[in-house]
């Protein structure tokens, strides 16, 4: 009994748009929003008047989004600014249109954290476990990977092929941040910040705004671009370590197949249909932990699934085709998203994947979510 | 010599933790109506919502799940001391707590048996920490 899976194939996305990335300390969340969603708009040819639902991440006030684009939705919705909101939100955005609250929904998200010098730890997020030292996200995630190792003899040389290949794409991507290549050893010389994790394990911290329009399948015919369709999605949250915050002990393992599960079935894919996976990679071991949790490889084998370039184009599961968070931009899955629907246009270039039909979103977070995105 | 890594902020909810740490005691926030037992506490407890909790003190005892090495001081108070190492530890009792390991940790393994220590930051706060336990011997999970 599944009445979302109603919902397959019924919502499109018909425009995206994303600022530059880089270090724009000029510039506020509101600035750089506006600029996505003029490049979202231009990119669909929508007159901005159709649009009637606002969803907006990581940007201070609402209204004064709404304000600034001259905006009055009939539905909207602000998330904060965690890093695992741009899954939640388009299934959000989606559901909403679906039961009519809305007819065109800009989702908006916008990041300042890399010109306000943001570290995501120490004073700045304060926790249970501070008189001890434990802090960061990035912690957490060396704790999940110190047990990975641990249980299954996963090594850091195949944590590196993660981020090498993430890094290859970000090359062949013109507008990601950090686009020097790197080698596994690269990766092991580089200087740790929490070990087992060093510095080429952690994502960037960038500004930059990232712009989605969806609409009805039928209504996304009326646009520029071919339409692609949100066919599957699915949803586990874990709260529970939640004083540990950004972790699990099982790796969001049995959430991952929940909301794997669920998305895969809804849009009727299976894993040998998924052209390429776009996975929340906040930290390098995230990849590892959503490939296992949805089953493209058994629970401790992510280490040797990913090795000798798997995750690369041209490899067994092309990801994060875009550079990821590690290496195009912090944009909190929602570059990744529209990475997926750029693919499946099929305007990504260099880094194209041929015939791609099939794209998975996942997050591997607290709140786990996975949207599987086909060609219209 | 002040101290000047963080200290915790003392809580209504949280008070019995650090008063019993600061007698060298360990204790967990403990359900009298279902039994559940955690840290850190909780309003009401999250098995049965009974809103009475009181505390139970532990063994102390527990095993290791894993530990990160900070290269990197979020506190200033920490610079000096690089790299140190966080443990996650689960107590024999159940609970999972977040803590220091310290004394001879090259041996460190997940499923290692660990122990409780207590170390005075100041007068007013102490923090329990974890060492392996003489006999190293932990059975692995």
């Amino acid at each position: 009994m599944n009445d979302l899976a109603r919902l397959k194939d019924e919502i499109a996305v018909i425009g995206v748009g994303n600022t530059r990335y880089g270090n724009f300390p000029d510039v506020d969340e509101y600035g750089l929003a506006a600029q996505a969603f003029r490049n979202a708009v231009a990119d669909c040819g929508i007159d901005k008047d159709r649009i009637d639902g606002l969803l907006v991440c990581r940007i201070p006030y609402y209204a004064r989004m709404g304000e600034v684009l001259g905006l009055n939705p009939r539905w909207s919705l602000t998330l904060p600014p965690h890093g695992r909101m741009s899954g939640m939100g388009i299934i959000e955005a989606a559901t909403a249109i679906a039961a009519g609250h809305a007819t065109h929904v800009a989702l908006l998200y916008a990041n300042i954290g890399r010109s306000r010098r943001v570290n995501y730890g120490g004073d700045e997020s304060p926790g249970t476990w501070d008189p001890w030292g434990f802090t960061s996200p990035g912690a957490a995630h060396a704790m999940m990977f110190r047990r990975h190792m641990e249980l299954y003899g996963t090594t850091t040389r195949q944590l590196a092929e993660v981020s090498v290949s993430v890094r290859y794409h970000a090359c062949l991507n013109p507008d990601a941040v950090m686009r020097d290549p790197i080698t596994i050893e690269d990766h092991e010389s580089a200087r740790f910040i929490t070990a087992p994790l060093r510095l080429l394990d952690y994502c960037l911290i960038n500004d930059g705004a990232v712009c989605m329009i969806l609409t009805t399948k039928e209504r996304a015919r009326d646009f520029r671009k071919p339409p692609v369709l949100i066919s599957g999605f699915g949803a586990q949250e874990t709260f529970s370590p939640s004083a540990i915050a950004n972790f699990d002990m099982d790796f969001w393992h049995p959430a991952l197949r929940v909301a794997g599960e669920q998305a895969y079935g809804m849009a009727g894919v299976k894993h040998g249909d998924v052209d390429a996976l776009m996975c929340y990679d906040n930290f390098s071991p995230t990849i590892l932990f959503g490939l296992e949790g949805l089953g493209f490889c058994p629970q401790g084998e992510a280490g040797r699934f990913v090795e000798g370039g798997a995750l690369s184009l041209g490899g067994r599961l092309p990801t994060n085709t875009d550079g990821g968070h590690l290496s195009n931009s912090y944009m909190q899955g929602w570059a990744l998203n529209v990475e997926a629907v750029r693919q499946l246009r099929g305007e990504c270039g260099a880094r194209q994947v041929p015939d791609c039909e099939v794209v998975q979103y996942v997050q591997a977070t607290p709140c786990t979510r996975s949207i599987i995105y086909t060609r219209g | 010599m002040s101290y000047d890594k963080p200290l915790p902020r003392i809580d209504p909810l949280n008070k019995p933790f650090w008063d019993a740490a600061r007698q060298n005691r360990l204790v967990v926030q403990h359900c009298p109506a279902c039994g559940d037992v955690r840290f850190p506490p909780s309003p009401v407890c999250p098995k049965c919502l009974d809103p009475n909790q009181d505390w139970s003190e532990v063994s102390g005892r527990g095993t290791l799940e894993s530990w990160v090495d900070f290269h990197r001081a979020y506190w200033s108070g920490y610079a000096d001391g690089l790299p140190y190492r966080v443990c996650l530890v689960r107590l024999e009792e159940g609970p999972l707590l977040v803590s220091n390991l310290v004394g001879p940790s090259d041996a460190a393994r997940l499923g290692a048996a660990v122990e409780v220590v207590f170390e005075a930051a100041t007068e007013a706060v102490t923090l329990p920490k974890f060492t392996l336990s003489p006999d190293g011997a932990g059975e692995p999970t």
